[in-house]
This record gives structure tokens, sequence and C-alpha cells, in this order.
């Protein structure tokens, strides 16, 4: 974080945070690559802000190191480590304009006035705020403050940049334009980005790697598609989005993975079964399944009956209920719901092999 | 339609008897003030043309300007520093500061500047204690002077200017003072040039409520002024009360009233209501 215009490179050993009573943060280790943008996810307090508040330096953590580019920076104040950082909110000064918060970061790193007033005109123009040097925050939409709060922390070009649900007050359509540009800014400034939010689907249209935060553990670092489609655990599969659990009996390894019964049929997945034997969780993305007239031998497939449509459009969210009474929805082509529904009895539901995955039966 | 209408007829109600009180006991007297002005001892504007060519009343003015000024940055100043702590500070230095703001509401003003006489005077504990250990041979002259009245009314005023100020300060968004650290700005520069900046609504407000109250101050300048730091108020009681020059005293009662309107109706310009609490 010392260098700037060098993206830095995050170590995180053994953090721990505890409030009171209260353990925000236990025993995480994270490192963070240079020029990544890592994001973090979780549901509201499960230590996602708070080591985001450790890397900045508000927040002192109670055990481990903290090390950028090999420093120890764990015992250095914030205003040293000099990470930009966009708050949710934006934090911008009000009784400053545009520019002088622009040149806030340059001005108290006492450089020259001609030096400040170039690289804040760069910036403005970077982020599309030109004609509005001269406003007051109070005077800039959602949107505009945004772009003043990503160019304020960009403009002295730190080695990180720390992001805390910035766009949470932004409409739909905002959010995703903002999405963009600062997937852009994150690329022609090649800086490291770590990036807080809730919003798992943010996270996994952004990221190069998202790490998933509950009850103040880490639970699970990886690139979105890993942690999407081979999530190592149930908490991690049901936050990332809609899926299907289905009981699963004596499950052993395979010569391609593994194999196991699913309501007294043979089904086979590519993954291994390292962790669990016997009983497991078989768990499958709606849009993973697909609605046939009948499973052939060896094929993955389960018996059901539809129950219910929700027409989304592009497609179809069909609720079903296998024999055993377990439910499951799936994902389909509008025609083929209709289908479904209007012949009222059994369907088959089939998945490819390297689809499924396995959880531990039960426990999170 | 007919509950704003009972709400605000509520409200006229509530405020009524608080009213009824300023209108029987402060503006109708007032009014006769402002008649004695015009009328006595002659009818006419010869009263307000005294004001401007006598000298005493003008250095009286002069010295009631300067005197509220110095009260004013001191005040204001010490308020902000008791408020930071009393707003910002640890749960235990909250509770001393807020001792500190609420002990002198409990005290009368009379007490007060008795109590600085004590404090101030020649043979008072001060000069006593200087004098004892030697570090002065003559008692410093701390009374009956303009040093005791801006002594005493500045302590009268600090807790009046700190209300203001708490409220700048509560309304003001923590993550602001973080993002300018994290920004890379020491607590020092951030206090100055981003914790001050943002709260100037309360340093206005504070300042315009020392400065209104320290314009009409009458018995804490005549206690440590000894009659020799001379203030309006004072002066418009010795018009009344002593010379009696009735009309002379109500003209300069007139010019303090318009003088402090003129001035609220510009710290309303400037501050809601609703921040100097």
């Amino acid at each position: 974080m010392q260098q700037p215009g060098r993206a830095a490179e995050i170590k995180a050993i053994g953090i721990g945070k505890s409030f009171g009573s209260f353990r925000a943060l236990d025993n995480l280790s994270l490192n963070i690559g240079r020029g990544e943008f890592l994001t973090l996810l979780g549901p509201s307090g499960s230590g996602k802000t708070t080591f985001l508040m450790i890397l900045a330096g508000f927040v002192q953590p109670s055990q481990g190191k903290l090390l950028s580019d090999g420093t120890d920076i764990t015992d250095r104040p914030a205003e040293q480590r000099a990470a930009g950082m966009v708050f949710q909110g934006y934090a911008l000064f009000p009784h400053m304009s545009v520019e002088a918060n622009i040149a806030f970061p340059l001005k108290v790193r006492k450089k020259s006035a001609a030096d400040i007033k170039k690289r804040v005109g760069e910036m403005i123009e970077r982020v599309g705020l030109i004609g509005h040097e001269k406003k007051l925050p109070s005077q800039l939409s959602g949107g505009q403050q945004q772009r003043v709060a990503l160019a304020r922390a960009l403009v002295f070009e730190p080695g990180v940049l720390l992001l805390d649900e910035p766009f949470s007050a932004l409409d739909k359509s905002l959010r995703g334009q903002m999405q963009a540009e600062m997937k852009r800014l994150h690329q022609e400034t090649g800086t490291t980005f770590v990036f807080v939010t809730h919003d798992q689907s943010e996270a996994l249209a952004l990221s190069s790697r998202v790490a998933i935060f509950n009850h103040g553990k880490l639970l699970q670092v990886g690139a979105p598609d890993e942690v999407y489609d081979r999530p190592d655990n149930r908490f991690v599969a049901e936050f990332l989005g809609e899926i299907n659990m289905l009981p699963l009996k004596g499950v052993r390894p395979a010569d391609n993975g593994s194999t196991g019964l699913c309501e007294d049929r043979a089904v086979s997945m590519h993954c291994k079964a390292e962790k669990v034997r016997g009983d497991a969780i078989l768990a499958i993305r709606p849009e993973h399944m697909s609605i046939a007239r009948e499973a052939a031998v060896g094929e993955n497939g389960i018996a059901a009956t539809a129950i219910a449509s929700t027409y989304l459009g592009a497609a179809t969210k069909l609720d079903l209920t296998t024999r055993q009474g377990a439910k499951v929805t799936v994902s389909v082509p509008n025609e083929v719901a209709a289908a479904a529904l209007s012949k009222g009895n059994s369907v088959w539901l089939t998945w490819p092999a390297e689809k499924g995955f396995l959880l531990p039966d039960g426990g999170q | 339609m007919r509950g704003v209408l009972s709400d605000r007829m509520g409200a006229a109600l509530l405020m009524a008897p608080l009213l009824l009180f300023l209108v029987l006991a402060y503006a109708w007297p007032f009014l006769g003030v402002v008649k004695w002005s015009f009328t006595l001892p002659t009818p006419g504007l010869g009263q307000y043309q005294a004001l401007l060519t006598d000298d005493l009343v003008q250095s009286v003015f002069i010295r009631t300007l300067r005197i509220a000024a110095i009260v004013t940055v001191v005040s204001v100043a010490a308020a902000y520093a008791i408020t930071v702590v009393w707003v910002r500070g640890s749960p235990a230095q909250r509770l001393v500061a807020e001792f500190c703001i609420l002990v002198p509401f409990w005290i009368s003003v009379l007490t007060r500047a008795f109590g600085w006489v004590a404090l101030l005077s020649n043979r008072g504990l001060i000069n006593t204690w200087l004098q004892s250990i030697g570090f002065i041979s003559e008692p410093l002259a701390l009374v009956r002077n303009e040093f005791g009245v801006i002594v005493g009314m500045t302590h009268f005023l600090i807790p009046f200017a700190v209300f203001p100020l708490a409220s700048a300060m509560r309304s003001l968004d923590d993550r602001v003072l973080l993002a300018a650290r994290g920004l890379g700005s020491s607590r020092m520069r951030t206090f100055w040039t981003v914790f001050v900046p943002m709260t100037r609504s309360g340093i206005i407000g504070s300042a315009l409520i020392v400065f209104v109250f320290s314009l009409g101050f009458f018995v804490t300048p005549a206690i440590l002024g000894g009659g020799r730091s001379v203030m309006i108020a004072e002066l418009i009681y010795l018009r009344i009360f002593q010379s009696p020059d009735w009309g002379l005293g109500a003209a300069i009662s007139v010019v303090l009233v318009l003088f402090v309107g003129a001035l609220m109706a510009l710290l309303f310009r400037y501050v809601r209501p609703k921040q100097l609490i």
C-alpha cells in the first residue's frame, strides 16, 4: 500500500476480532493477489465489513497479522496505509466542491498545485464528471456522488482500493451502469480492488475471486464459477443462488468421481466423495436440471410431479415434488413447463453428472 | 385536513400561555418604552440625536461591542473544546464534560459573579496565593475592570455556546472523518479541514447566541465591573433609576432591541432553529 501507482499484494494471517464477547472475525487467513478484484460476500454481520475496516486500518485486529507487499502493516494507522476507500453513502466532504474533494488526498500529500490540477482534471474526465467541477456534493445525483467517491479514492494511485457496499443506495439500472464502470476502472488502473457486498449476483458479475463469509468465518474463496458450481458447503451453495438438495444414500467413490442412491436410483457425480461417505446431500442448480419423458439407464434422473410454475419471461420456474417428497425447482424453457404441467402426471428430472455436487448431510 | 387543523389548534393552545406572557410582560411595556423615547422630556427625536452626540453613551456602546466580541470568541472556542469531548469522548470523558456543562445552570448568575469577586479581588484567592508563593509583590488588577467582566461573562455563557455546537457535531457523519483519514490526512489536519468546516452552522449559531446574550448583560458587568466598566444594560438602568433621564434610557433600549433583532434575523438566515438545540 505504500508505493503509489503499483498494485499491492496483501496477506492476512490468522486475523481475529472480538467486540466484547462478540466474535466478529475468527482466525481468517487470506491472500489478496496483486491487481485482483476480490469480493467479500456475506450476509450482514458476517464479518466482511469488519475485515475491510481492518484492511483500511480503521479497526485494529485482536489477533493476527497483516502484510502488504511483505511488510507488516498490522499496527500502521489508517492515514499512513492510505488505501483508497469508497464508503457506503460515499462520505464525501459536504463543504467542498467536487474538485476539492478529489484534490484532498493530493493536497494532504503536498503535491504541487500544477500536479494537483492536472491529476484532478484527468480523474474528472475519466469518471465523466466534466462540467460538475465546482458543484457541491449535495447538488449531485447519487450516481455522480458515487463517481466523485471513486475518483477521490483513486486519484492518489493507491495500491489497493477498498469499497464498502458502494452501490447499495443506487437504483437497479444505475447499479448496472456503475458496476460496468468500476470494472473498467479496475482494468485501467490495474489496482487491487477489495469490494464488500451482500449481493451475490453483483459479486459473481464483478470479481476475479469471491470470498464468502458467515458468522465471522471465511467459508470459501474462489473464482465466481468455482464457488457457484463447486461450493464447499451448504451455506455457500445456498447463498450464491437457488439450489436443489436431494438426500443421497450409499455414497462411495467410483471410477470417474462418485456414485450414490437417490430415491432408490443410482446416480453418478464427477466430484470426488472425499469428505462424505454414506449419507450426503446431492446439490444441483435449477438451471442445470431438465425435464424429460424418461431417464435412460445410466443417466442421472429422478421421477417427480410438477405442481406449480412461475413465468419469468425468458424462462419458467417450475416447482416439482419427487416421489419421496423432496421439493425441487427447475428453470426450463416456457413450452416445456407448460407441457409438464398439462400432463399432470409424472415427469423425469435429469442432470449431467458434472453438474451435481456433494455436500455433507445435515450440517452447514 | 381536519387532523392538520386540529394539530395546529393544539399547538397554538400549548403555546398560548407563553405568547400571552410575552405580550403582557414584554411587548406591551416595551411599547411604553418606545413611547417615552419619543416623548420625554419633550416630544420629538431629541433623544436619538443626543445618542449620536453623547460621548458617554457612545463609549459605553463601543465598550459593550468590544466586550461582547471578546466574550464571544473566548466562549465559543472554549465551548468547542468542551463539546468535542462531550460528543466524541470516551464514556468517562463525556460524563465529566456533561457535569461541567450542566452544573453552572444550577447556580444563579449572582452567586457566580460574587464567586468570581472572591477569586479575583485584590485580597481574593488568586492574588493571595500568587503573593504567598512570591510570584507577584503587588496584587494584580483582576476585577472591577473589563478583564473581570470578560471572565465572569465567559464563564456564564460557555454552557449556552455548547448546545448549538453539540447539535452540529452530533449530526456529523463519522464516515466522512474516517474517509479523510483513509485518504492520508492526519488527525490534526482532519480536524481543521473537515471537522471544523462541517460544524460551521453550529459555530455561527453559537457565536450569535453568545454575542446577543452579551449585549444585554447586566448583573455580571455591574458586579465584576465595579462601576468602571459600564455596559449598555447598566447604562440604561442608571439613566432610568438614578439620573433620572427616562427619555435617553428609553432611546438606548430601543436601539439595543433593534440591533439584537437585526442580529437574530441574521442568525436565522444562516441557521435553522432546530440546529440550535
